[in-house]
């Protein structure tokens, strides 16, 4: 305790000493995605590269092997020992950080929850970075299937874990389109699978369902592990021309299932401009010249307007985009 | 003893006996599993495992363990990916063989660490788990290989071939078929039964056990290797944080069901053949059935633990056998 | 010069022939070159390049607080030790934890109070250890293969518990535990070096301890001498299951949360640690004092390459290099001393 007092202390000191006069010491950002490796964190980590490089912030990126719920805490407390201004981070796991942020912030470091939130327990943040609007996402996907197989027949859902807050949220959201909306009465939603983001996993599951339910026309999944697993087992099966697969998928892991016309169209949004924004908000916050709370709206270049919202919860672009034949080859992620 | 009853003794019956038990008792809950269809499920999940499943094997009854075989599987896929990904001009058999070579130098060294340092395979094979994984991680760069970059040749490897039977499983259950021809008929085949189930006498009699340890080791890290294609052939992209996590378990559960001792020495291709199927009947069996995923770890491990306890039973002849042994 | 005294009458047995006795080993070797040196050896070298390879490591109280992350393993892999000495195997502590755990966590919801579902959890731990043990005792089944079906049975039952959802809500005199300090000394830690110190004796004073190196050396031969073989293993086992049930409880306090992946890939660390720290793994050598100061050999390095920025891929391939280094070191020692 005594030495790191000490430690801050001189740190303290050299700051003021370097310069009051000038604006403060760069700001520091770590994004802690939720695991190494995976390419769609890739794209938000060039997202804040790029911000970082126009406003002069520093970033570093570190990741844990593994995705699993407490992979990412020592990397939390490292990083606080380093004494990083801004923790982004892409929670594995909604509440075991809990503790160690709420540690981080008594030091003074911001938290930022980029990609998700942790739901139930947004007081441990400091702010939520959401890809898009996640109302939105579940109709989207319901009426991008609709198109496809004539708003009529059997579809079903295959998902992440059971656990996942942002798959969920988006299924009740599909569920209640497909209940209330009448242009979706004609199709029936017989099954949930699970296929926990494993291939392995997801490729079981959807053989399954496609054994146990022969009259299936469609299969929404809205998770990038599932949705390939799916095209490939529909693939395998030969059944591209009678049951449809849509979902959230990258453009680089579905590019093939396009070209082959496996897969008619997917939809996802834009990780870059995640990181992009998060990089301008954190540095705008610990400058002070943005206000963290409900109703501040801010510019970022290159992305307009945004607005925070309630509980900080800013959305970085309101609709999904749609990828298919015409405009796939633009895209690189 | 009459033929009849030696049928009945001979280990593979009491795994024969399992599987069809499983399959009848599942067609009859859900008769949909019971077709060609499922059969067809079946011998796709089959390939990667006993392909991997046929390596483990003869470490096994070389009295050695691999508990590396993921993160060679991973390597290897990656380093094909790799080889894919960056030249796509070169034929589909040269990533093979970058493939099956990588995990056959990574199988050699495991191998060579266990002789000249007269190491414990367990421990040895548990640190080099780690050291492969953290290569390939720094191999692919931490990036995956996309479904992009894997050529259609080695994906239609997974969904067909001129008989119709997907490529995978014939490559698989040739392997297999291999792995016999070589057990029964060589005589480094028969040389590794003998070190397994007496490594003190093997070198008495005139047996080379160092080059043979390795050539096992080899061989289990090229066929890990091998699925390490047949994973990329099967799912469509390879990922370093994912392929072949936890493999070996999976690989090790289907032998030990087959019947290959842990203690070297004993063990057949057959029996490892029904293992495997056991194993994947099991995994594709559940999801069909509905029952909640929560429920598949619980029930492989009670699976490996009844395997064990009959293994043992049939061994001892009987359950008076089991229970009367020895030991203050 | 030795020389055969040649008796008077051939028909008596002549003078037996003495050589000189081989001399015996210096007491400094005996001493410095054993394993556990190693051990310490690689501490410190590790403890000089982490603070060579980050300004923020050589910080006392951020090593002790991270080590917390480790402690529970490290507490099981006391006992794993002392089960590997004996000539089995346990490869199941770690899902052990998580099933106690979830154990723990559901009977809290299910409304007990926390002692009770405390003790809920330290039965499952018992009766956990107590099947592997049986399975391996009266059985006589290999502990190795045993305990990886358990292990996966056990992780499997706690999917069935808990789901994939986490439980939480446990009350804050409960949580936390690696935040109440003695000094600068979190509790989890106190409880790791009494935890050693009690090991330590019990292995090297006790009678049983004795008995266990025994064992481990030659099973047949300490039947043969009488020791009670299956009671002893199987009190082992049961000891097994029974600390990680305890390291469960710790984990829950120190997330506040529980969850059926809880302890993850802990198997593999228990063992890292325990070979680490110079155990024979076929059994009949050992000591606590090595796996303590492995322990805290793993916490270095996992701290000092995390708090330096040191990428994942990286750290892997520094841990099983080391690991292979440690057992051929390890292995050299041991076969020297054979003689």
């Amino acid at each position: 305790m005594l030495r790191r007092n000490l430690m801050l202390a001189v740190a303290l000191g050299a700051t003021l000493l370097s310069g009051a006069a000038y604006a403060a010491d760069p700001v520091s950002i770590v994004y802690i995605p939720k695991n190494t490796g995976n390419p769609y964190f890739d794209s938000i980590i060039k997202g804040f590269e790029d911000g970082c490089k126009t406003l002069g912030c520093e970033f570093t990126t570190v990741a844990p092997a593994s995705a699993e719920a407490t992979s990412q805490i020592p990397f939390v407390t490292a990083q606080i020992q380093r004494g990083v201004n801004v923790v982004a981070i892409s929670p594995n796991s909604p509440d075991a950080l809990n503790l160690v942020f709420d540690r981080a912030r008594a030091k003074g470091t911001i938290i930022l929850s980029v990609n998700s939130d942790m739901p139930g327990n947004e007081t441990h943040r400091d702010a939520a970075i959401l890809p898009v609007d996640f109302t939105k996402t579940g109709p989207s996907q319901v009426e991008l299937l609709g198109k496809q197989i004539g708003y009529e027949g059997e579809i079903a859902i295959l998902s992440a874990t059971t656990d996942a807050p942002d798959q969920n949220v988006w299924i009740a959201a599909m569920k209640d389109t497909l209940e209330k909306d009448p242009k979706y009465a004609k199709m029936k939603l017989v099954t949930i699978a699970y296929g926990d983001d494993d291939p392995q996993k997801s490729t079981t599951e959807t053989e399954a369902l496609l054994a146990n339910y022969p009259n299936l026309k469609g299969i929404i999944s809205p998770t990038t592990v599932g949705v390939a697993a799916a095209a490939q087992v529909v693939e395998t099966a030969k059944k591209a021309d009678t049951v449809k697969v849509v979902g959230l998928g990258t453009p680089n892991q579905m590019r093939r299932f396009i070209e082959n016309g496996t897969v008619e169209a997917f939809q996802l949004w834009s990780p870059y401009n995640q990181g992009l924004l998060a990089a301008n908000f954190a540095v705008g916050v610990k400058n002070g010249t943005i206000k963290n709370e409900a109703g501040t709206v801010f510019e970022v270049p290159g992305l307009g307007k945004v607005t925070v919202e309630k509980d900080s919860v800013i959305k970085t672009q309101a609709d999904l985009t749609t990828f298919d034949k015409t405009n796939i080859a633009d895209f690189n992620f | 003893m009459n033929p009849i009853a030696r049928l009945f003794r001979a280990r593979e019956a009491g795994i024969l006996v399992m599987l069809v038990l499983f399959v009848a008792v599942v067609s009859l809950i859900q008769p949909r599993f019971f077709s060609t269809e499922t059969l067809r499920i079946v011998l796709l999940a089959v390939p990667l495992i006993l392909v991997a499943a046929m390596g483990q094997m003869m470490v096994l009854v070389a009295r050695h363990v691999d508990l590396s075989i993921g993160s060679i599987l991973g390597f290897s896929a990656i380093a094909a990916g790799m080889v894919f990904r960056d030249h796509p001009e070169l034929p589909l058999f040269v990533g093979f063989a970058v493939g099956v070579l990588s995990g056959a130098a990574l199988g050699f060294v495991n191998g060579l660490v266990v002789t000249v340092f007269k190491l414990p395979s367990i421990i040895v094979t548990l640190g080099t788990l780690s050291l492969y994984r953290g290569l390939l991680f720094i191999l692919s760069g931490s990036k995956q290989i996309d479904p992009n970059d894997i050529p259609e040749p080695l994906i239609r490897m997974a969904q067909t071939s001129p008989i119709d039977i997907p490529w995978i499983v014939i490559i698989a259950f040739g392997v297999a078929f291999a792995t016999w021809l070589f057990l029964t008929y060589s005589q480094i085949g028969r040389q590794i039964y003998a070190i397994g189930s007496n490594p003190v006498a093997a070198p008495l009699r005139g047996i080379r056990v160092m080059p043979v340890t390795i050539l096992v080791f080899t061989l289990s890290g090229a066929l890990a290797g091998l699925a390490g294609l047949i994973y990329a052939a099967r799912f469509g992209y390879v990922n370093p944080g994912i392929t072949g996590v936890g493999f070996e378990f999976t690989v090790i559960a289907a032998v030990v069901i087959g019947g290959v001792s842990i203690n070297g020495g004993v063990g057949s291709v057959l029996g490892t053949v029904l293992g495997v199927l056991l194993l994947g009947s099991v995994q594709v069996a559940l999801p069909i059935l509905g029952v909640s995923g929560f429920w598949q770890n619980a029930i492989y491990g009670g699976i490996i633990l009844i395997a064990l306890v009959i293994d043992r039973t049939v061994r001892q002849g009987g359950l008076r056998g089991l229970l009367a042994r020895g030991g203050a | 010069m030795n020389s055969i005294e040649k008796s008077p009458m051939p028909a008596t047995t002549p003078r037996v022939i003495v050589r000189e006795a081989a001399a015996p080993r210096p007491r400094w070797q005996v001493w410095l070159i054993r394993p556990e040196v190693v051990t310490l050896l690689l501490l410190v070298i590790a403890a000089i390049v982490a603070t060579r390879l980050s300004p923020f490591f050589a910080d006392l109280g951020f090593i002790l607080e991270s080590s917390t992350y480790y402690i529970e393993f490290a507490i099981v892999a006391l006992v794993l030790t002392i089960v590997i000495i004996s000539g089995e195997i346990d490869l199941s502590p770690a899902a052990q934890m998580a099933l106690s755990a979830c154990l723990f966590g559901t009977a809290f919801k299910a409304g007990a109070p926390i002692p009770v579902a405390m003790a809920v959890s330290l039965l499952s731990g018992l009766i956990m250890g107590a099947f592997n043990g049986v399975l391996v005792t009266v059985l006589r089944l290999p502990s190795i293969i045993v305990t990886i079906g358990t292990l996966i049975l056990y992780r499997g039952l706690a999917q069935v518990l808990a789901g994939d959802k986490s439980i939480s809500g446990f009350p804050s005199w409960f949580v936390g535990i690696d935040y109440r300090m003695v000094g600068i000394v979190p509790v989890p830690v106190l409880i790791f070096i009494a935890a050693s110190i009690l090991l330590g004796l019990f292995l090297g004073i006790t009678i049983y301890g004795r008995q266990i190196y025994q064992i481990g050396t030659s099973e047949i031969a300490a039947i043969h001498a009488g020791l009670r073989v299956r009671r002893i293993k199987m009190g082992l086992f049961i000891a097994s299951g029974l600390v990680s049930s305890i390291a469960g409880l710790m984990v829950a306090s120190r997330l506040g949360s529980v969850r059926y992946d809880l302890a993850t890939g802990g198997e593999l660390t228990m063992v890292l640690i325990v070979m680490l720290g110079g155990t024979y793994i076929f059994g009949g050598r050992g000591s606590i004092l090595g796996t303590f100061l492995a322990a805290w050999l793993l916490v270095i390095i996992a701290t000092g390459m995390t708090v330096a920025n040191i990428a994942i891929n990286a750290q892997l391939t520094v841990m099983g290099l080391l690991l292979i280094v440690s057992i051929i070191a390890t292995n050299a020692i041991y076969a020297r001393s054979q003689r």
